[in-house]
């Protein structure tokens, strides 16, 4: 469960410039958010904060009970390798490594066995829908869409609280687009994984049950997605 | 993160960019390489001048004409005009002093050499039988120079295995050269002996010698009764500083000199001319290996410029890294680990071709050359600490970087 209390972030690069002003809210496990917001808006920023890259200014930031706000470095490294699977935009995969390699590179920081690390990765593989005659390639063999399956593998991998995809489908056509944001609809359906997607898109937005918008650094609207969409199975395998 | 997961990434790192890596190896292996060459150049000059010291003799004190004026350096040391050792002062040494096992005074000089259409110049030395055992030469086959030789001013020639080849061609048997004549200074000599190889190189060598009775030296060659050396042999290695006490003594009081810093001779015993020698042969050492250690430091800033070059590339790579987990220590160990492997290979190879190196110095060169276990070790350690030391700013530089800028990097 992740709970965010009275969250700013103010840089102070010769002007301070706040850029998260007094922000709070609640996401229970399980539930598949998006936050939504035009660049400038703070989303970046507070994406950092959920994801233990960065400490708040002011405000206490909870991630399954714990106090994230004050850690030093070394405990938010060892917070995002237990509980926190990033996904990126430009999916930021080791190009010469195989698929597997990749997959597994958090369980090497997190001193796994290689044999039960290629186990887990072949799982997590499984469950980002990636197909296994793929699993030996060089990941800079693999088209946009697998590339983005790798990595959210690599996010599945050490069984995180909370999967952080930053703007998914940023650098995919709208057909792969789908394929990977089905991809998270399944894993929250079938296999109850909290997700919070970042995005400017309300497209890519309207894919998750909860929508949290936020413009200039505080929260505009934060309400159930009504009209959430669905991708067919159809036009995906 | 587990070592045998760093090395695997190191692995990976390296091959990913295998001619940067190999350009960069290659630094450390010329460095390397040639620091290993130029010291066992060094030492291989070492030992064949301690040998050749060595071979002298033992318990040596060598008494020469002319002020010293610290170890190795002769002041008015000329022979044309220090001719202060004479004979006499030779056969009162031998009379007057106790503890002296052997007298060998000797007059030396170069001379071309003629027999039968070749030639060849070298040392021809003027001595009594006495100098056999001072100066610890063996006659393999005929005889040394005897006192009916020095007595009789006989026109014979005892020489060493290196004229013996220069002047015969090589591989030719002792006996058939017994009994040839040579021409020393245009005068006919017989010779009756061949002396044993002691080894050793260079002008100093023993091998490339002329033995000839003193007083044909003396009278037919030279046309002096003076002496360039008188070698004395002290009984024990305990009684060469009393010997030598005795025998400054003796000659101050023979020339009439009361003031024994204005003496016309010097006294040099064994242990003077290693240490003077071996002084010699370090300076050598160091020289020779500082200006390999020159192209090290050059193999080492090579590693750094590539390391930080990695960095840069990698940003967004060690931003990864550093969100899915990897602590500071992690990633500045990865890179740290790549210098040092880089450099250990380096250092490796650099071995090899060192050694390689020093082999083929001694096979196309009189020089001979010793690669010594201490200089490898040196190497390795050397390059191992290049490795930290210019491979720690990149990596703390990797390790410093923010992950939020690093995976933002373009």
């Amino acid at each position: 469960m992740i709970e965010c209390k009275n969250i700013s972030k103010t840089y102070s690069d010769g002007e301070v410039t706040p850029v998260l002003k007094n922000i709070s809210f609640k996401i229970d496990d399980g539930e598949f958010v998006a936050i939504m917001g035009p660049s400038g808006s703070g989303k970046s920023t507070l994406m950092h904060i959920l994801g233990a890259l960065d400490t708040p200014t002011s405000g206490k930031y909870f991630l399954d009970g714990i106090d994230v706000s004050t850690m030093s470095d070394d405990q938010l490294a060892d917070v995002r390798k237990n509980k926190i699977g990033f996904v990126f935009q430009s999916f930021n995969l080791l190009s010469r490594a195989t698929v597997l390699r990749n997959v597994a590179l958090p369980l090497v920081y997190a001193g796994i066995e290689p044999l039960e690390r290629e186990e887990r990765a072949k799982k997590a593989l499984v469950q980002a829908g990636l197909d296994e005659s793929r699993f030996y390639h060089l990941s800079n063999q693999l088209s946009g869409g697998q590339m983005q399956r790798v990595a959210i593998a690599r996010a599945l991998v050490n069984n995180p609280s909370l999967i952080l995809a930053d703007e998914p489908t940023g650098n995919l056509d709208t057909k792969t687009g789908d394929i990977v944001l089905h991809t998270f609809q399944t894993l929250n359906q079938e296999q109850k994984k909290t997700i919070i997607l970042i995005t400017h898109e309300l497209y890519v937005a309207e894919h998750a049950n909860r929508i949290i918008h936020i413009r200039d650094g505080v929260i505009i609207e934060d309400k159930k997605n009504d009209n959430k969409r669905f991708v067919h199975h159809t036009h995906i395998y | 993160m587990k070592f045998t997961d760093t090395l695997q990434e190191t692995y990976s790192a390296l091959l990913s960019n295998k001619v940067r890596s190999g350009l960069t190896v290659l630094g450390i292996v010329i460095g390397i390489g040639s620091v290993i060459a130029m010291i066992s150049i060094g030492q291989g000059a070492q030992n064949s001048i301690e040998s050749n010291i060595q071979a002298l003799g033992s318990n040596l004190i060598i008494v020469m004409p002319g002020a010293q004026r610290g170890v190795g350096i002769q002041v008015s040391s000329g022979r044309g005009s220090a001719t202060t050792l004479t004979n006499e002062d030779a056969t009162a040494i031998e009379q007057g002093v106790g503890g002296v096992q052997a007298v060998a005074p000797d007059l030396s000089s170069r001379y071309q050499i003629t027999a039968k259409g070749t030639n060849t110049n070298t040392s021809v030395d003027g001595v009594t039988p006495s100098y056999s055992q001072v100066r610890n030469i063996t006659v393999e086959t005929g005889d040394f120079i005897s006192d009916q030789n020095v007595k009789s001013v006989s026109r014979v020639a005892v020489i060493g295995p290196t004229v013996r080849d220069d002047l015969f061609g090589e591989g030719i048997d002792n006996d058939s050269v017994i009994g040839q004549t040579i021409k020393i200074n245009k005068i006919l000599f017989t010779i009756i002996g061949v002396t044993k190889a002691k080894g050793g190189s260079g002008p100093s060598s023993q091998d490339d010698m002329i033995f000839v009775p003193l007083s044909s030296a003396q009278k037919l060659l030279v046309g002096s009764e003076r002496l360039s050396t008188i070698s004395i042999q002290a009984i024990d290695q305990g009684s060469m500083a009393d010997v030598q006490t005795q025998v400054t003594d003796l000659l101050l009081q023979r020339h009439n000199i009361s003031d024994p810093t204005k003496a016309d001779f010097s006294i040099m015993n064994q242990s003077d001319i290693v240490s003077s020698a071996s002084s010699i042969t370090d300076t050598l050492k160091i020289l020779l290996g500082s200006i390999a250690g020159i192209s090290l430091i050059v193999g080492g800033i090579g590693i750094m410029n590539m390391m930080l070059t990695t960095v840069t590339e990698r940003t967004r790579e060690i931003g990864l890294r550093k969100a899915i987990g990897a602590k500071n220590k992690d990633i500045s160990t990865q890179f740290l680990t790549e210098a040092i492997v880089l450099t250990f290979v380096g250092g490796f190879l650099g071995v090899l071709f060192g050694w390689l190196a020093s082999l083929l110095i001694t096979k196309f060169s009189s020089i001979a050359t010793q690669v010594s276990s201490s200089s490898i070790l040196l190497a390795f350690g050397v390059s191992a600490l290049i490795g930290i030391v210019f491979g720690y700013y990149p990596a703390r530089r990797a390790a410093g970087l923010n992950p939020i800028e690093a995976l933002r990097y373009e």
